[in-house]
């Protein structure tokens, strides 16, 4: 099992790290910029820019946002590579050999998506460092006054209410996908069609996972 | 000693199979025959538990296979191999270990003992210095023979082989097809395989099953295949003028 486990790590949680970075990143920065140009009233404080993009990526940007991309790149790779298993007769020679084809496909990759966490972690960093940046030398406000604002009437509930869904998005994250591939009938051409579907589902219930959760939590 | 009593198989609305009775001995090698499509691999994978069936039984030495425990269906899947038709080989590891893997699963050996058996069975099957390739990188032919190699590393007693030598060159077809003979005598083991390799009739058919729509339209072996007059079997295995002139010959020569 072990070498499966590092393996899924190295395919699902190492290889997203580059485009997870890149994005939240510059999506950070984004939203730094936006908010800063629609205060347009002298009277609202200048950290309000560190506030806002701090409570956005927290909250929903990293979690939310950041596992409908992962949908997209891990959810299809999960799906079309146990697809291509299944089709290529891969799952029925486990079976042969008296092996419990869930256990040893889905099993490993529950475990290294517990790592996710550690993911959106990054996200979230990232995020809030790249809103600095574009503060700072897009001449939108002050270092001091940004940082002021990240660290503005911080809740811790906020982070757990984070991580909640983070923990619940990894697990539709390995389901979903999964299911799709192991399930799907038929040759290369429905692994493609499986793949969008179970980025389609993935996605779908992530947000309604999402807009329960929140109802559920904040509301 | 695998015996089949009446076994149907549909697909929905479609009966593939419509209620099939043999029984393959031991260390014989069993052939089914038939056309593409007249239902030898859904079969095959009947025999293996891969596909539930409708109705009929199907036992191994006298155990109703649908019946045992779970463990003992895995313990009895570790004495079974398998050749799929498209070889099915695990395309994350490499040749080598594809053939150690169920050494790893299915027994206690040290390292060693595995590579030993590894490099064993792979110069078995004439591959001897393509351990480190991975699946991707070998022919159709050479993917095919190290199925074979999976499939008997861990001394099954039961194998089977879905069109062993389709894609093989005629030297390696005939290599593969004596090897499986051997292995069954050598071993006293039940062989079942599906072919339509005419060749493969003629050399190895100690016992043959011909299907046609999904039911058992002749049984015999090597021998009586030249002799019979049933038509949908001469139409199959002599539509071509070669095997025609060879049938000629052998009833020739033995009268
Ligand atoms: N999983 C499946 N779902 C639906 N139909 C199937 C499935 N597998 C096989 N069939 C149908 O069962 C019939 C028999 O197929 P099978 O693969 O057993 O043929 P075959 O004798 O092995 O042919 P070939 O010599 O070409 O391998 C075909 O009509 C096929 O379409
Ligand atoms: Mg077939």
């Amino acid at each position: 099992m072990r070498p499966l486990i590092l393996k899924d790590i190295d395919d699902l949680i190492i290889g997203s790290l580059g485009i997870v970075a890149f994005i939240s990143f510059f999506v950070g920065g984004v939203v730094a910029i936006q908010t800063s140009l629609n205060m347009t009233s002298p009277l609202m404080p200048k950290y309000l820019v560190g506030f806002a993009t701090r409570q956005s990526i927290i909250l929903e940007f990293a979690p939310t946002f950041i596992s409908i991309i992962m949908a997209g790149k891990v959810g299809s790779f999960i799906t079309s590579s146990i697809g291509t298993m299944r089709v290529t007769e891969q799952i029925d020679a486990l079976e042969v050999m008296g092996i419990n084809a869930i256990n040893y496909l889905v099993f490993p990759k529950f475990i290294a998506l517990t790592l996710y966490p550690f993911v959106i972690s990054i996200a979230m960093f990232l995020g809030i460092l790249g809103g600095l940046m574009a503060c700072v030398y897009g001449g939108y406000g002050t270092m001091e006054d940004y940082v002021e604002g990240v660290q503005l009437d911080f809740i811790p509930f906020h982070f757990i209410y984070a991580f909640i869904k983070t923990f619940v998005f990894a697990f539709l994250l390995a389901t979903i996908p999964s299911y799709y591939g192991y399930f799907m009938k038929g040759g290369a051409l429905e692994v493609g069609k499986a793949s969008t579907t179970s980025f389609v589902w993935t996605s779908v219930l992530i947000i309604l996972v999402n807009f329960l959760l929140t109802s559920i939590l904040l509301g | 000693m695998i015996e089949v009593k009446d076994l149907k198989k549909s697909f929905g609305d479609t009966q593939i199979l419509k209620g099939i009775t043999t029984s393959f001995e031991k260390g014989k090698t069993n052939l089914v025959i038939g056309q593409s499509g007249s239902g030898k691999t859904v079969f095959l994978k009947c025999l293996l538990g891969l596909f539930e069936y409708e109705s009929g039984s199907i036992s191994y030495e006298g155990k109703n296979f649908s019946k045992l425990s779970r463990d003992e269906k895995t313990n009895l899947r570790s004495e079974m191999g398998m050749v799929f038709q498209g070889s099915a080989l695990f395309d994350s590891m490499t040749i080598a270990e594809n053939v150690m893997f169920p050494l790893r699963m299915f027994t206690k050996q040290s390292k060693s003992e595995m590579e030993d058996r590894v490099d064993e069975v792979l110069k078995r099957v004439n591959l001897d210095d393509a351990h480190k390739k991975m699946p991707s990188e070998a022919s159709g032919g050479m993917q095919k023979r190290v199925a074979i190699a999976r499939a008997i590393v861990n001394r099954p007693k039961y194998l089977f082989c879905d069109e062993p030598n389709s894609g093989l060159d005629p030297r390696t077809a005939i290599i593969i097809d004596n090897l499986i003979q051997e292995i069954t005598e050598e071993f006293n083991i039940t062989t079942v395989v599906n072919t339509h390799d005419m060749n493969s009739v003629m050399e190895i058919g100690e016992k043959i099953v011909f299907l046609k729509n999904g039911l058992l339209e002749w049984e015999g072996s090597s021998e009586t295949i030249f002799r019979t007059d049933n038509e949908a079997v001469t139409n199959f295995v002599y539509s071509s003028e070669l095997f025609r002139k060879v049938r000629k010959m052998y009833l020739e020569e033995s009268d």
